[in-house]
């Protein structure tokens, strides 16, 4: 919710229109990827650069729809009831999942999980328009206040969701790397960095856990 | 309707780079998720690769400030988000203390200096 009120203003400051980001929060539904195509595109990468980093960033979507389906089958469920299931998952809804569907009895879950998913779209697109409109008629340090919602929000949750010392290496490497990379100016920083200190990060992971077997 | 959507070359790539891209890890997770363990050393790997990639476009934004937080000086920007951190570090991991604490920081900052 927080960052996603963020990206509407993120999208206008970076000059992107109304249409585009509310098609963007609907569509790619990940707020992270909706960050990264914004920020990259307006940065003047391409979009073949875009797409690589918002690709290897979605990996994580992975783990999240094979830990998550599992909740929802039931001997009758086929593939295809899953499919639009699977499309509203991100951060906020997997968390709820795991939250909320152990109330619901087996056989409504994936009912339950389309109207949550339909709500939580809903409102974020109300928050993506809002973002936006602030973002256009705020004096500028309002519109400042609401820019800093995006990173403050994520790097909050992404050290909240912290399990691992892994995940707090990767963050903290990942935010140190970025600035001395960006400085060679290739175009796809944010994936050389971000592959360079999550590689380390899982190496010290790898690394501990062999010293301690 | 046209400026309201942007061009068709900027719907394409929204398509092509925001949508594709994010729908395939989905429908991959649905179509061969049954035989992966969640605990398996790739993810472990996977998931600090996607946290390092978030916290490079977190340390983007910040670095690289797009519009208005541009005019906002770099050590105001860095103090308000050190502030947020601070504090949810002090509320057990709040998060909206967190956020206010940085934002509120960043105001009075702005504010004080005109």
């Amino acid at each position: 919710m927080r960052p996603i009120f963020g990206i509407g203003a993120l999208a206008h400051d970076s000059h992107f229109s109304l249409g585009w980001v509310l098609g963007s929060t609907l569509l790619v539904w990940a707020g992270p990827a909706q960050i990264i195509l914004i920020s990259t595109l307006g940065s003047g990468a391409t979009a073949v650069q875009a797409a690589i980093a918002v690709t290897v960033s979605a990996i994580r979507l992975f783990p999240m729809v094979v830990s998550v389906l599992p909740l929802m089958k039931t001997p009758k469920t086929r593939r295809r009831h899953l499919v639009l299931v699977t499309h509203f998952i991100a951060v906020t809804l997997w968390v709820e999942c795991y939250r909320l569907l152990p109330k619901v009895p087996r056989e409504r879950r994936i009912a339950f999980t389309h109207g949550l998913g339909c709500g939580l779209v809903s409102v974020c697109m109300v928050a993506t328009t809002l973002g936006y409109g602030l973002a256009a008629n705020l004096p500028p340090l309002f519109a400042a206040a609401i820019l800093l919602l995006t990173p403050l929000a994520f790097l909050l949750s992404t050290a909240r969701n912290c399990r691992q010392i892994s995940d707090v290496l990767a963050l903290v490497l990942g935010l140190a790397l970025f600035p001395l990379i960006s400085m060679l100016h290739t175009g796809v920083d944010i994936l050389i960095s971000g592959v360079t200190a999550g590689t380390i990060a899982y190496g010290v992971h790898w690394w501990r856990e062999r010293g301690h077997a | 309707m046209s400026e309201f959507f942007g061009s068709p070359h900027a719907l394409l790539i929204l398509v092509l780079a925001g949508f594709l891209p994010n729908e395939i890890w989905r429908m991959a997770g649905l179509w061969f998720g049954a035989g992966v363990d969640e605990g398996s050393e790739v993810l472990i790997w996977v998931r600090a690769v996607a946290t390092a990639i978030l916290a490079g476009v977190i340390a983007q934004i910040l670095v690289q400030p797009p519009g208005a937080l541009a005019g906002v000086p770099d050590w105001l920007r860095y103090g308000a988000v050190a502030a947020g951190l601070a504090m949810f570090m002090l509320t057990r991991r709040s998060i909206f203390a967190g956020v206010v604490a940085g934002e509120v920081i960043l105001l009075a900052g702005k504010w004080w200096l005109g």
